[in-house]
């Protein structure tokens, strides 16, 4: 009974729209206003754009100052502080362009609104306004290309001989962290030797593997020298680590390197903030999957001696060799030799 | 080129005898006259675009209230929806196809495919265009690429869903994602037949534009939609067979076991046969196209709101050549700017520096025309009609948008931007909310000429304003999602901490885009209504220059009953000083404005 009401509720409804169309349709037809777009239409929607941009402004600002605590905390790293500050500069210049175009734009619209009658300023061309606004833009620009440039070159430059290697290993979905070990080399690996026990497929055979031990939770020593190199076993990851405003992706079948120096450990970034719960994180910032957005490792940066402490607790890739007897006769000797040398350096 | 037009006024006019043989099906399905196919286009993007739409506020729906239930969704998806939760393999497929439906049917075929379609022959002067029969050709070939594309969604193991850049190897691999199954196929084949049909339109525009000009049509006489159009065929005629080929070697890897893009892969608990391939390889291919093709669908839209601004303004645009040569230098440089898609790829950094450079110098040609648009609308005398508030909609987005994209240029900002949020909403504004507002100002200019009716303005005004607050609305704070970290493709953002800005500011974003979904059925119904009951249009509504509307409203084959008119004058005599009126058609003399000539004339 009740879907038969709403259904006669619905065809009394449509009939008495298409009533009210055919006498809107008559009303139209006898008004016969001479333009099309009358003198009406131009001042509501002049003013319409007036009222539209300065709502807009005043939403975008109120906006902006109130989504500052979203943004990202302080970087945590050394390249991020010079790509922030960069960032603000570009910012700023982009805000003062945004605003004066927008007003003209907005502004105009409703300034010069047509006037019956009237005619506008006839104003074709002008080659040295042209010239002007060509030059200004590509001046500016040529700046921005040459310190940004600067900035890519020094960040992308070959690492340091004496930094981490450190391998970020990503598959569907999680992270896998490789540490190099005492002769800060990767064992050697290849997808076919993948097992349940090696899931890295490293070679066994090939010595400088002996010493690399793996982890499901990064960790990094604050102030060092890091070098990721990155693998994929199946498909294009990306490792993302937005505090320290890096990404490199994942690419199966070859290497790729991201070189990055932590600065704030994860205890002082949790004072910064203010947030007891606060902490680093890998992201998967690539497509990939259906779990992809599940796909994360915690990032701990830590102390240079906790980091000793955690590393020693580690397996290593082969856990035959991660028995007693060598994780207790070499101390420091188990470590790195980029954080050895920061340990020294102290 | 005068004997072309006669030699063709002569077939045309015995054409014009048979015209009441003209069936249902050679009218309105296997039509050859570029009036009828450019309306083909424009329904056919329309609905593909509202397919696009509303996937697009299912997976909002998600992201805004991602712990909430909506069964609306379980009523539109089906299973893929139980319970009013979506699927998370499905939002990816959903992502997919709003992205590969909104790029290539609606901006790409829908956009150039109607205005160059009804604009080409009626700006430059032609009876057609040069082939009507490739044109047919172009149109099926594109309503077949939107089948398939559409048969695609009704895949038991769902649709493509590897996002709309298919980078392999996910997108070549079944065990990766249930979407590289059937799915991946039917929507390679679907781009195949799309391909085909961009390249038969292109041809076709590029030769009609340069052969079949009116008499007095030379070409700095050419209305800059027509130039916008030339450019934009020439640049798709160049990038498509490369997207062709991309797609071919994709299909090899797929189903006939290659490595083209394929190598050292352990999937499914199993290592995989392929060696040597390079999954970097298909993204350069793919941005080869990729990037030109930002321009197939902007380039257009900027021609169309050029010749709108100019004609509403009543003012001729300000430097019509530094207009054509900005845009000549933007396709230039569009093909020099595909790595700033992979900046994080593992690319050699210093191939990364030069793309910087050739990046960054798009933003002069486009400041450029920024402000030609600025001193177009100076002491101007605008009619505010709804295709010119479009209009300066779409510069408002250029500038924004573009702005953004200075940032994004900058290889040293793109590492930590890269992927995230503040990229959907740099590419939602400057590409697709731009491109779009071009495309309906196209539709509010020129829906008379289409179909002898006007839309109904005050409709009009009321989809725009809703339209552009709910464009700022949603994409202005999808920037700060990305500066706080949170990257793009991700179905819900509650699974860990941190997101807070993404959980936060995802709601907000999510009401603007269903207001602005809602808003773009009025224009749905002020379209259809009009085109049978809107208000008889006047000869030439909008008094404008171009030829266009020196043709009969009622559509006749041939375009004009009697000769092609001869061409005078360029296209932007708009408010002449000594002229009666604020406007001289292009088919007035000299001789008849003494007047009003500029030293040099006449």
């Amino acid at each position: 009974m009740i879907t038969l009401l709403t259904y006669i509720v619905i065809v009394l409804g449509l009939l008495t729209a298409w009533r009210l169309m055919r006498v809107m349709e008559l009303v139209r037809d006898l008004r016969e206003e001479e333009d099309i777009i009358t003198k009406k239409d131009n001042l509501f929607n002049g003013r319409m754009s007036m009222v539209f941009m300065i709502v807009c402004f005043i939403g975008m600002i109120y906006f902006t100052i109130d989504a500052k605590k979203y943004l990202l905390p302080i970087s945590a790293s050394k390249h991020g502080l010079l790509t922030d500050s960069y960032l603000y500069t570009n910012f700023a210049l982009i805000c003062v362009v945004f605003f004066i175009c927008q007003f003209l734009l907005f502004y105009y619209a409703f300034k010069y609104r047509h006037k019956k009658g009237e005619k506008a300023y006839f104003y074709p061309d002008d080659h040295k306004l042209e010239l002007i606004w060509t030059v200004i833009p590509a001046i500016v620009l040529i700046g921005l290309i040459v310190y940004g440039l600067k900035l890519w070159i020094n960040i992308t430059a070959p690492a340091p001989a004496d930094a981490m290697v450190i391998e970020l290993y990503g598959k569907q979905f999680d992270w896998t962290a490789r540490y190099s070990g005492q002769d800060n080399k990767l064992g050697h690996a290849n997808f076919k030797l993948i097992t349940d026990e090696n899931p890295l497929g490293v070679d066994v055979n090939d010595p400088t593997s002996k010493d690399d031990r793996i982890t499901k939770e990064l960790h990094l020593p604050v102030n060092s020298k890091i070098l990721f190199k990155f693998h994929s076993r199946d498909i294009i990851h990306s490792a993302y680590m937005p505090h320290l405003r890096a990404q490199m992706n994942v690419v199966p079948g070859m290497t790729t390197e991201f070189f990055v120096e932590p600065t704030i450990t994860t205890d002082s970034m949790r004072i910064i903030l203010n947030n007891p719960k606060f902490d680093y994180v890998v992201l998967c910032n690539k497509i990939c999957g259906v779990a992809h957005y599940n796909m994360r490792m915690k990032l701990v940066i830590e102390s240079p001696e906790a980091f000793k402490r955690w590393y020693k607790g580690l397996n290593y890739v082969f856990s035959r060799d991660a028995e007693q007897p060598k994780a207790d006769s070499a101390k420091t000797a188990l470590l790195p030799t980029g954080t050895s040398t920061i340990i020294a350096g102290k | 080129m005068s004997t072309h037009s006669s030699d063709q006024a002569v077939h045309v006019h015995e054409a014009h005898d048979h015209e009441h043989h003209d069936t249902f099906w050679t009218k309105y399905v296997f039509s050859q006259d570029h009036k009828m196919i450019s309306k083909q286009f424009l329904v056919t993007a329309i609905v593909m675009a509202l397919v696009a739409m509303i996937m697009s506020l299912i997976f909002r729906l998600q992201l805004g209230w991602p712990n909430e239930k909506f069964p609306i969704i379980e009523k539109l998806i089906g299973h893929w929806g139980k319970g009013g939760k979506l699927d998370p393999s499905f939002y990816l497929a959903l992502v997919t196809i709003h992205g590969t439906i909104m790029v290539f049917f609606v901006l790409t075929g829908g956009l150039s495919g109607t205005f160059s379609n009804l604009l080409i022959p009626f700006q430059v002067g032609a009876r057609d265009m040069a082939s009507g029969f490739l044109n047919m050709l172009s149109y099926w070939f594109f309503f077949g690429s939107c089948a398939v594309m559409t048969a695609s969604l009704f895949v038991q193991s769902g649709p493509a869903s590897a996002g709309w850049t298919i980078y392999p190897p996910l997108s070549a691999l079944p065990q990766a994602i249930p979407g590289s199954g059937l799915g991946m196929t039917l929507w390679l084949v679907s781009m195949v037949l799309f391909i085909a049909s961009a390249l038969l339109g292109g041809i076709n525009y590029v030769v009609t534009i340069i052969n079949l000009r009116t008499k007095g049509m030379s070409m700095t006489r050419l209305p800059l939609t027509i130039w916008a159009f030339l450019i934009t065929a020439i640049l798709g005629i160049l990038s498509f067979p490369v997207l062709f080929a991309a797609a071919l070697l994709l299909l090899f890897d797929r189903s006939f076991g290659t490595s083209f893009y394929l190598s050292d892969i352990f999937i499914n608990g199993a290592p995989l046969h392929y060696s040597g391939g390079s999954p970097i390889l298909f993204q350069h291919l793919f941005w080869f196209l990729g990037h030109p093709e930002v321009y197939i669908v902007l380039l257009p839209a900027l021609g169309l709101a050029s010749e709108v601004i100019s004609t509403q303004s009543r003012k001729p645009i300000f430097g019509y050549k530094a207009m054509i040569g900005s845009m000549l230098v933007i396709a230039f440089l569009s093909f020099i700017v595909w790595g700033h898609h992979m900046f994080i790829t593992g690319m050699n950094p210093f191939l990364g520096s030069v793309f910087v450079f050739t990046t960054l110098l798009v933003a002069i040609p486009s400041a450029v025309k920024v402000f030609n648009y600025l001193a177009t609308l100076w002491k101007a005398n605008i009619v505010l009609s709804p295709a010119m508030l479009f209009a300066i909609g779409l510069v408002s987005f250029f500038i924004s948008g573009g702005l953004t994209g200075i940032i994004l240029g900058d290889s040293a900002l793109d590492i930590n931007l890269h992927d995230t949020y503040f990229v959907v909403a740099h590419f939602h504004i400057v590409m697709g909310s731009s491109a779009i507002f071009g495309m309906f100002a196209g539709i509010y200019h020129w829906f008379p000429r289409m179909f002898g009716r006007m839309m109904d303005k005050r409709l009009g005004f009321m989809h725009f304003w809703l339209t552009i607050v709910s464009v700022y609305g949603t994409f202005f704070p999808m920037h700060f999602i990305g500066l706080s970290g949170a990257p793009r493709r991700y179905y819900a953002y509650t699974a860990y901490e941190g997101f807070d800005a993404a959980i936060n500011i995802n709601v907000l974003v999510s009401i603007f885009a269903i207001l602005g979904g809602l808003a773009q059925f009025i224009f749905v119904f002020n379209f259809f209504y009009s085109m049978y009951r809107g208000k008889r249009s006047p000869q030439n509504p909008w008094n404008s220059n171009t030829i266009e509307w020196t043709a009969p409203v009622e559509h006749l084959h041939g375009n004009w009953p009697g000769e092609i008119p001869t061409v005078y004058r360029w296209p932007y005599d708009y408010g002449k000083p000594g002229a009666p009126d604020d406007f001289i058609p292009q088919t007035t003399p000299y001789t008849e404005t003494k007047n009003s000539n500029l030293p040099g004339e006449g």
